[in-house]
């Protein structure tokens, strides 16, 4: 567990940049601090390591006051990553990773099994060991980044834009890992993010902040889409919240047509009944592909996407099986989200 | 040129060992005051610029001003081989100074920060972040150290201490070219020869900054 | 002659064919000429490496090359071959000032930001349009530093060609030294390094203004310094 009391930080120059922060961050879980820049989150994050000190309040990890202890011992016992990884470019994969290790006097041969082990584990080929960082891609780097954080099993990481200097297929990747390792690991904690998707999609608790260093809310993801505290959590989780909230409704109840009403298009199936494209009057070309298909336990969101992106307007929904058992065209959908519930 | 070299062998290997003793102990000690002077000028970053303008102004200094003007400064004898030590320990210091300063502040700040993170001290950091990182830029700077002191050593020649640039005054006066080009030749090959060899160690000791090649 | 006025005090030094400033005259004369030689082979040729990348061995290979010549040997080498006389001193000069304008020129025009070249040439530029209106203003900072430390090489080496037969200021050193003159030396000496770090700090301030401040980033409100880089620290409010 982290806990902020109190804490406040003012630099030389005047500005505050967090003010009065109380909050607590659960052991094992993941917090997001997001907001716009300039709000205090990173700042907030680098007081945990003592990277910035603060000016009032205290800090505990696990309860105990990080003031009170050697700034460089506690970082060799908190996991740090940044956001370009930050891999020092005249050391290997392996002795990257093996950084705290050596730093805390671990033998070189333990070390290197240990870091070799870590690769493997962040996905990375035991043969990338003894390359140089100038040798992988961003993705790979950021690997190593994370690798590299984990190497002394530290309880507590401190996580500062990790994903944002990827492109986005592999920033995808790399957060479906990053929930898989956690999910192994357990770690307590706290990542910062300017992006509420990434928030949404990694956080067990969110905390929004804004300019000023003050805190807008915390909150599940979910709490936070649907009752947010007030007009600025409203404006930054977006204007397409509603669509964001669609992830956690269920598809179950939404009404499905029989196949047969497919309108004007029809949908061709295999021998087994499983969607294979659609054919006929307003599909450019005659044909296109189906491209992808929902069953009632998808979210809504994934039904608005499909229909969104279909050919033609209407969502496919397949059985466990993989069978066509319906069709949602996207009029019955926009009906469906308008009547659901009395807007917030 | 061969008649001349054979018959004056002892003569040019003297030169020779003379010059290689004057154009590498200023190289030293140059370089060993340069890395804390360096260090200093980015560690207090308000005497990066006093730094670069002193270092500017000695290395503007002409090389024979400044040989002449040593034994006043220092209480030596004219022809004591002290003045050309210092004087190119000085110009290596000048170089240098800059050099070292120039390389730490090359070093990527993220690196530094994501040093100081996973909890480095600030020696050790130095030791094993910065100072490496900075090896590139500071052996380019050894390379051009050595090679103009080699080339100035023979200017002390004019003031009796000159290495191979005794070969160059005997020519002078005896208006005989073989000592001429033995001794150019000589300090031109001196030269080369020793740029490779920092050439050969900085490969030796940057394996890095040669693995560019991205194999993904 | 006042034995005890020191040498620059003495008003006697300070006129007639051998006073200081005939000398530093001389000495300005040597130095400009040879520059002006230097910049006349160096100058070309560095553009052309540079513009086109042929011959970039040649080019890279020169600062190093020019340095490690002994500039005593050469200016001794020339005279006994051609006698006494400034045009053996002129040829060693030229020959040592070439290498640093020439490398400098040539790795001026390589740092040159490709993108801007390539949005040159898209723009119709022809080559020689894209050579004087961009890649020769963004090389400048670089090609000046280069010209800078060859003023230097040639103002150190005029003195030493004084042991040569030549005029200027090096006469004060290697006249006092023969005669035992020590005051004179030492007077010779302070004249030649001032003269030096004036210089010096001048062609700074000329580096400094012939650049233009998009490129250097002078007076642009960024703390960025150095010659590196100029596409990044165009002030956006002059946009």
């Amino acid at each position: 567990m982290i806990t902020f009391e109190h804490i406040r930080k003012q630099f030389p120059d005047g500005t505050v940049a967090v003010d009065d922060l109380d909050l607590q961050l659960p052991t094992g879980q993941i917090t997001v601090f997001v907001g716009p820049s300039g709000c205090g989150k990173t700042t907030s994050l680098r007081m945990i390591n003592r990277m910035v000190e603060p000016t009032s309040g205290r800090i505990l990890v696990d309860g105990e006051d990080v003031l009170a202890q050697d700034p460089a011992v506690l970082r060799r016992g908190i996991g740090y990553v940044i956001q370009h990884a930050g891999l020092f470019p005249h050391r290997t994969v392996v002795d990257n990773v093996a950084t705290v290790p050596h730093l805390l006097g671990r033998n070189r041969k333990e070390r290197r099994r240990a870091a070799v082990e870590l690769l493997e584990r962040v996905g990375l080929p035991a043969t990338f060991a003894d390359r140089y960082p100038s040798q992988l891609s961003g993705g790979q780097q950021q690997r190593v980044g994370v690798a590299r954080a984990l190497a002394a099993d530290p309880p507590v990481m401190l996580m500062d834009e990790p994903f944002s200097a990827v492109d986005p297929v592999v920033r995808e990747q790399l957060q479906q890992e990053f929930l898989r390792l956690q999910s192994e690991l357990g770690k307590t904690i706290a990542l910062v993010t300017h992006d509420i998707d990434e928030a949404v999609k990694l956080g067990d608790t969110i905390a929004v902040f804004r300019a000023g260093g003050h805190l807008a809310q915390v909150g599940t993801p979910q709490e936070l889409l649907e009752h947010p505290a007030d007009d600025f959590v409203r404006e930054f989780v977006g204007r397409d919240r509603g669509f964001r909230g669609l992830s956690f409704e269920s598809a179950a109840a939404l009404p499905v047509r029989p196949l047969s009403e497919a309108g004007p298009a029809r949908l061709v199936l295999d021998d087994s009944g499983r969607p294979v494209c659609w054919e006929g009057a307003g599909v450019r070309g005659g044909s296109a592909p189906v491209g992808g298909t929902f069953t009632q336990h998808d979210s809504l969101r994934l039904v608005t996407d499909l229909a969104l992106s279909s050919p033609v307007g209407t969502a496919v929904r397949v059985d466990g099986a993989g069978r066509a058992d319906g069709l949602v065209p996207h009029h019955d959908l926009v009906d469906h989200l308008a009547t659901r519930r009395a807007p917030a | 040129m061969s008649d001349y070299l054979a018959n004056n062998s002892d003569v040019v290997l003297a030169a020779l060992r003379q010059h290689l003793g004057l154009a590498f102990l200023p190289l030293l000690i140059g370089v060993v005051l340069a890395l804390p002077i360096g260090y200093l000028g980015v560690r207090f970053g308000w005497l990066y610029h006093p730094l670069l303008n002193a270092s500017g102004i000695v290395y503007s200094i002409p090389s024979l001003a400044l040989f002449v003007t040593l034994p006043y400064v220092l209480g030596t004898q004219i022809l004591s081989p002290v003045n050309i030590v210092v004087a190119l320990s000085l110009y290596t210091l000048a170089l240098m100074a800059r050099t070292v300063a120039d390389g730490l502040r090359s070093v990527d700040a993220s690196l530094t920060e994501a040093a100081t993170a996973m909890g480095y001290r600030r020696t050790r950091r130095l030791l094993e972040v910065e100072l490496p990182l900075a090896l590139p830029v500071v052996l380019a700077g050894v390379r051009v150290a050595a090679v103009s002191n080699i080339s100035l050593v023979s200017v002390g020649a004019l003031i009796g201490i000159g290495g191979l640039g005794a070969l160059f005054t005997r020519g002078f006066q005896l208006d005989y070219t073989a000592p001429l080009l033995v001794g150019i030749v000589l300090s031109v090959l001196l030269a080369a020869v020793t740029d490779l060899l920092i050439v050969a160690v900085q490969r030796a000791v940057t394996p890095w900054s040669r693995a560019t090649t991205r194999r993904a | 002659m006042g034995d005890d006025t020191p040498y620059l005090f003495d008003p006697t030094h300070w006129s007639g064919p051998t006073g200081i400033p005939q000398l530093l005259l001389a000495h300005l004369g040597y130095t400009g000429v040879a520059l002006l030689c230097g910049v006349a082979i160096a100058l070309p040729v560095g553009l052309y490496i540079g513009h086109t990348g042929r011959g970039s061995f040649l080019a890279i290979n020169a600062g190093n090359a020019g340095r490690s010549l002994p500039t005593l040997g050469l200016l001794m080498l020339m005279v006994t071959l051609m006698g006494l006389g400034f045009l053996p001193v002129l040829i060693a000069l030229t020959v040592l000032v070439v290498p640093p304008i020439l490398t400098s020129t040539y790795a001026g025009l390589r740092n040159v930001d490709r993108s801007a070249v390539d949005a040159a040439v898209g723009m119709g530029m022809r080559p020689w349009q894209v050579l004087w209106r961009v890649e020769v203003p963004m090389a400048l900072p670089v090609v000046l530093g280069g010209l800078r430390s060859a003023a230097l090489q040639v103002v150190a080496t005029a003195t030493v060609a004084a042991s040569v037969g030549l005029s200027g200021l090096g006469r004060l050193l290697i006249d006092g030294l023969s005669v035992n003159d020590y005051g004179r030396v030492i007077a010779g000496a302070v004249v030649v390094a001032v003269l030096a770090i004036v210089l010096d700090l001048l062609l700074g301030l000329v580096q400094r203004y012939a650049v233009s401040p998009g490129v250097s980033g002078r007076g642009l409100g960024r703390r960025t310094g150095g010659p590196a880089a100029p596409a990044s620290r165009v002030d956006p409010d002059r946009l």
